[in-house]
């Protein structure tokens, strides 16, 4: 389906479209999950800060991950997915061993479980206890074997374990931008979308304008928050808190025309060391978002790390159907006026 | 191997990130699959506690296809010396060297010793056996080697290596069994990544490549942890990787300042700089003492000038009241007369041989081995202090230990009376953290305390004050010592300045009053005075070095400009050995220091660990001694004979070269030694301190699992800096136990439910996590199973569990007195544990059925007949 009618094109001046003059060179986060090592510092930072509240002390069993995703509660959010699948450039030393089936799926399959009986089908996750029945129920989960019983086809061929710090991704077309009906939201000079509580009204239809699921209402204030990308810190010439408390530099924050070029070399080099599964995520201008001012270089498909595939803004497409709305009401009305007439006839 | 750096180290792991990121290969020797697995190239399992054979199996890599550096070997390490023809091998006496006594479970290691060496043996001052044993006098080798008798002049050689008794062939035959099919029986480790390492880890070394090692308290926290070190020490000699840049065996110490809570100790067996503490026995005065550790007039190096730094040190405590004609007050250190090690002494609380404790950044109710016995021990004290950021699990047992569910602590009846005073956290206090590489870097304070919070500097400064004002009047001899002392700081307001204690510990020159440059200039005459020799010249003219902070982008990547690291801002130790004999990098590409025969001395990057002025070429005079004796071409200053040690000839408890034994706890028996664990370690037999059995012992089988713990970045040790924190406590919320789907479905464990962990000492329980990461091993020919646990939990805080430190017993490293705390057997069971009486029989109904009972475990040497247990009180 070809878009030749939806909203122009984002131009690469978002900040000048949005009427800053004189404004600085757009900022993002070039977030490299392949040097990530799941310390979480990110945050925690991010929460002292922003003074984000915690979102509650539940043992989720979702690998190290304790926070679910991110929400009004959670800016940056770290996820952590273990899978009996080869890493490239990595010898995980657990294949060969006397193992049988993964846990992996098994493991999953119990918190999903927990989620689909959960009141909000999944989210509350990170914001309140999965509860765990005392006697173990049947989840349908595939037989443990012993060490040895299988037949090979069934065990552990390999192993790997991915983390990747999850933002709002500052959307060059920016859904949630396009749908807040009180200014609230708006575009920096920096480039970067930041939502604005005091004048918020919670309708909430940002959280629906998000094609990532990112922005979310608190449920103290029943406001929309999320990532400011440290507005406050950039006008003093800071980076933001999450990027500056990174140990390994996996948050890179900068200018993102050189952060793009920054991220394809590491790819190439990557790609050089055998890691051939190395990727670019919301790189590309040309995407259904016109590009992310937060990217990300991940090792596998998006979905992997819980990450829309083909991410478009919802609002694309308003142009052409406020069009067709418009034609359908012009019909209406020539109908109507043709009915009016016809009776004068 | 023995670090999880990336969860434990995140900070300094961005290192590592880095050299990964310009093409370094990482590999991660590990039981269990971590976050530092996820980013290395390489992740190599093994079974925790068998990490000797490993190591001896990469020796044994080296030697057999002759792939050390040789030219290296034969002129830095002590691989050409001959070793006495006396000396027995553990492959000649089934485990054991020679020189062993069952009594003691001590070694006299007289045998030990180099062929041609002074017989005559010791000299004055030096310790008994069984008495150093009891002193841990391994701890002073923190900063140098041990005094080594008669190895002034030519020494019996072979530069050839060819002769039987050469240390190299010693070594050669020592480790000839540790093959990667023994490895591979022994650790569970598969052969081809056994292989994988070797040949990567040889490939990177030599005269072009360095390959750097890193080890933390997965190594120490064992019963033979100094002996992992220790060979460890012996790969990195053997491959030339000492000395030289992008090498080296890297310690990663705990606290941000642990690594300065040893150089400036608060060991019971320590003076600053890791100047022995004095023997009641053995050294009765100073002249006793200084012999002992200087060694006399027969060997080399610089530690022989450590009379100047023992007199700087007292003066620098007692300030004028130090003279020549008092020994400079020598008589005022106290003396120990035994083991005073943190175990005993909370055993010695249990006896009620203690009154008073005091806890300063520790929490033993949840962070230190035991957990049971510390706090019933704190329960039996007249008085506890506590410091700290938040109320502990150690100031609060009385009301909320296990033990009181248990009835073992009654509230009403507990006599210990416990003062709890808020510490200034880092960020309200000024002062020095001193790190893994010796670096000081200064911090300022941020912000005021807040209410009663205080920096610890004005808590001891003030509590010495008014203890010496109350004993003012004094005429008692006794408290001469402490009226005497100096104790003569600059103090802003009441708050004592760090910067002057600081100036204090760098030391000054007593007759100009100038502050000196360093430990060269510290006389033995009480001109001087210093608080700890090694930090020397960190003031030096009146800057504080520790202070600075040139950004890495403004210098070179020595970056000698930030911090600044002891010995004079030394960064890699022993550099020396970076250059060739003649004094040339032996490599354009691996260049760090050299000598520059224009200027006439030693240059380049790093600051020389040698004298500056000493050319490659020289050769001590005949009759030298000390600095004096140490050649051009000896790199390993603080060494007595200046050499790299492959072969210790003293120094260790336990033997000279390292050898695979068993842990304390082990479900399967050594299988290249009848001797079955440490036959030195200590084991402090006691019915409060019961040990699993292991083989030969029977019933072993009812503790079937290897047990191992580490740390969650998330948290921070036993928890008081972090479970009190919302934003940490939310990220690891709840005490878990990782175990393997096999585990899972041999114990019936469902993920997220509840299993609890059972030894002979407790049974904690915990949620589970079924991982991948954790798997299972074939050692032996049987699957053995392993099982971790993190161990920041305990009773108090915004999330709370059992602590894991109460499932380990007491079982030390001879060495050095570390806990065995990386491993230990146990069972796994489903479901939550049993409370209150039902715990304790629950406990006794396990020890029962293994049999378990005061001897259990304490038969060190295996098959001896002597058990090595405790007379019991009357209670």
């Amino acid at each position: 389906m070809k878009h030749t009618k939806s909203l122009p094109k984002p131009s690469a001046d978002v900040a000048g479209d949005a009427g800053h003059v004189d404004h600085p060179p757009r900022v993002g986060f070039f977030t490299d999950t392949s040097v990530c090592i799941g310390c979480k510092a990110c945050e925690v930072a991010c929460k002292e800060w922003n003074l984000v509240p915690d979102d509650g002390f539940d043992l989720l069993g979702m690998s190290m991950d304790n926070t679910g995703s991110l929400g009004a509660s959670t800016w940056r959010h770290v996820a952590f997915v273990e899978q009996p699948v080869p890493l490239g450039a990595q010898t995980s030393g657990l294949a060969g061993l006397p193992t049988g089936t993964s846990a992996g799926t098994a493991a999953a399959e119990v918190v999903a479980s927990r989620l689909r009986a959960a009141e909000r089908g999944g989210g509350e996750l990170g914001t309140s206890p999965l509860e765990v029945p005392e006697v173990p129920e049947d989840l349908g989960m595939p037989t443990f074997q012993r060490p040895g019983d299988g037949t090979g086809a069934e065990s552990r061929t390999d192993f790997r374990w991915l983390m990747s710090s999850d933002v709002c991704k500052h959307c060059t077309h920016a859904g949630c931008l396009d749908v807040c009906p009180t200014g609230a939201l708006f575009r920096t000079e920096f480039g970067t979308v930041v939502v604005q509580q005091d004048i918020c009204n919670g309708c909430g239809y940002c959280v629906s304008g998000c094609p990532y699921g990112v922005i979310d209402r608190g449920v103290v204030d029943g406001r929309a928050h999320k990532c400011t990308l440290c507005y406050d810190r950039l006008h003093d010439g800071l980076e933001p808190a999450c990027a500056k408390a990174c140990p390994t530099d996996s948050i890179q924050f900068g200018e993102l025309d050189e952060l793009r070029e920054r991220a394809a070399n590491r790819v190439d080099q990557l790609h050089e060391r055998g890691v051939t599964e190395a990727r670019l995520y919301g790189a590309d201008p040309d995407d259904g978002v016109g590009g992310t001012g937060a990217f990300f270089l991940l090792l596998d498909d998006p979905e992997v790390y819980g990450l829309p595939p083909d991410p478009v803004v919802p609002t694309r497409d308003a142009p052409a159907m406020w069009k067709a709305a418009g034609a359908a009401g012009a019909a209406f009305l020539t109908a109507g006026v043709a009915a009016f007439l016809g009776t004068r006839r | 191997m023995g670090s999880n750096m990336a969860e434990a180290h995140p900070v300094g792991f961005q290192w590592v990130m880095e050299a990964k990121a310009r093409g370094t290969r990482v590999f991660h020797v590990d039981p269990r699959f971590s976050r530092t697995s996820a980013v290395a190239n390489v992740h190599v399992p093994l079974r925790a506690g068998s990490d000797l054979a490993f190591l001896g199996g990469v020796i044994n890599y080296i030697l057999s296809n002759e792939l050390d550096f040789r030219e290296y070997v034969v002129a830095y390490t002590n691989a050409a010396h001959l070793i006495r023809e006396d000396f027995r091998d553990t492959e000649d006496l089934d485990g054991l060297f020679s020189g062993y006594d069952p009594e003691t479970a001590t070694y006299d290691p007289e045998t030990w010793h180099y062929e041609g060496a002074d017989p005559t043996g010791s000299s004055p001052g030096q310790e008994a056996p069984a008495e150093a044993k009891q002193h841990a006098r391994g701890d002073t080798h923190g900063a140098a080697g041990p005094t080594l008798d008669g190895v002034l002049g030519k020494m019996a050689s072979d530069p050839t290596l060819q002769h039987p008794r050469c240390v190299y062939q010693v070594l050669k035959r020592h480790f000839a069994r540790y093959t990667p099919e023994m490895v591979e029986e022994v650790c569970g480790t598969p052969r081809e990544q056994f292989l994988e390492l070797c040949e990567a880890w040889t490939a990177n070394s030599g005269r072009e490549r360095t390959s750097a090692l890193v080890y933390s308290v997965g190594w120490t926290q064992h019963s033979v942890g100094s002996q992992y070190i220790r060979a460890g020490s012996i790969i990195q000699l053997l491959l030339g990787n000492i000395g030289r840049p992008g090498g080296g065996i890297l310690a990663l110490r705990g606290h941000a300042s642990i690594q300065g809570s040893t150089d400036v100790p608060t060991l019971f067996n320590l003076l600053p700089g890791y100047l022995a503490m004095p023997s009641s026995v053995s050294h009765p005065d100073l002249e006793s003492y200084l012999e002992s550790i200087c060694g006399g007039e027969n060997q080399k190096g610089f530690w022989c000038n450590a009379n100047a730094y023992m007199v700087s040190l007292l003066k620098e405590y007692w300030g004028k009241r130090a003279t020549p004609e008092n020994d400079f007050c020598y008589d005022y250190l106290p003396r120990i007369s035994g083991d005073h090690g943190t175990y005993r002494t909370l055993m010695d609380m249990i006896d009620g041989k203690v009154s008073g404790y005091f806890l300063i950044g520790q929490n033993p109710a949840v962070g230190s081995a035991h957990g049971r016995l510390q706090r019933l021990g704190m329960a039996n004290l007249d008085w506890v202090v506590v410091r700290d950021l938040a109320m502990i699990e150690s100031a609060s047992f009385w009301k909320d230990a296990p033990e009181i569910e248990t009835g073992e602590i009654v509230t009403e009846k507990c006599r210990t009376e416990v003062f709890f005073f808020p510490a200034a956290s880092h960020v309200e206090k000024e002062g020095s953290f001193t790190q893994t590489q010796r670096m000081l870097q200064w911090r300022d304070k941020a912000v005021e305390p807040t209410g009663d919070q205080r920096s610890d500097l004005w808590f001891y400064y003030h509590l010495g004050r008014r203890i010496r004002e109350r004993l003012a009047e004094s005429s008692d001899d006794r408290d001469r010592p402490i009226l005497d002392l100096a104790w003569d700081y600059e103090v802003h307001g009441d708050e004592p300045s760090a910067e002057d204690v600081l100036k204090h510990i760098s030391g000054r020159d007593l007759t100009t009053g100038r502050l000196v440059d360093g430990y060269m200039d510290l006389k033995a005459d009480g001109t001087t005075s210093c608080g700890c020799w090694i930090y020397s010249g960190v003031y030096a003219g009146g800057v504080n070095k520790a202070a600075r902070r040139t950004s890495r982008l403004d210098q070179d990547e020595t970056a000698l400009e930030w911090g600044w690291a002891w010995p004079y801002n030394r960064r890699v130790l022993y550099n020396r050995a970076s250059a060739d004999p003649q004094g040339r990098p032996w490599s354009e590409r691996k260049a760090l220091i050299w000598w520059d025969p224009d200027r006439g001395e030693w240059t380049g990057h790093d600051v020389p660990d040698f004298e500056q002025k000493k050319p490659p070429d020289y050769v001590p005079p005949p009759g030298s001694s000390g600095v004096q004796a140490l050649s051009g071409d000896d790199p390993f200053i603080m060494q007595a004979d200046g050499k790299g040690w492959l072969f210790a000839p003293r120094g260790l408890v336990d033997g000279p070269i390292p050898t695979h034994y068993e842990p304390h706890e082990s479900p399967v028996r050594n299988p290249l030694y009848p001797q079955q664990g440490n036959p030195t370690r200590m084991v402090y037999g006691r019915r409060d301190n019961p040990s699993n059995p292991s083989p030969p012992e029977a019933h072993s089988d009812v503790f079937p699992y290897v047990l191992t713990a580490s740390r969650l970045t998330e948290h921070h040790t036993a928890g008081a800096m972090s479970r009190a924190l919302p934003y940490l406590a939310e990220l690891q919320p709840a005490l878990t136990v990782e175990v393997s789907p096999e585990l899972a479905a041999e114990r019936g464990l469902t993920h997220l439910g509840w299993a609890h962990v059972i030894t002979s000492r407790a049974a904690i329980e915990a949620r589970v996590m079924v991982t991948d990461r954790m798997a299972p091993l074939r050692v032996q020919g049987r699957t053995l199973h392993q099982i971790w646990l993190p161990f920041h939990w305990g009773t108090v805080g915004l999330v709370t569990g059992d602590a894991f430190n109460d499932l380990l017993g007491l079982f030390l490293d001879s060495n050095v007195f570390i806990q065995e705390s990386k491993v230990a057997t146990c069972d796994i069971q489903p479901g939550r544990r049993p409370r209150g009486h039902e715990l304790l029989d629950y406990i006794r109904g396990y020890r029962e059925r293994a049999g378990i009972t005061t001897d259990t475990g304490t038969h060190v040497a295996t098959g001896s007949g002597v058990a090595h247990v405790e007379e019991e009180l009357p209670s």
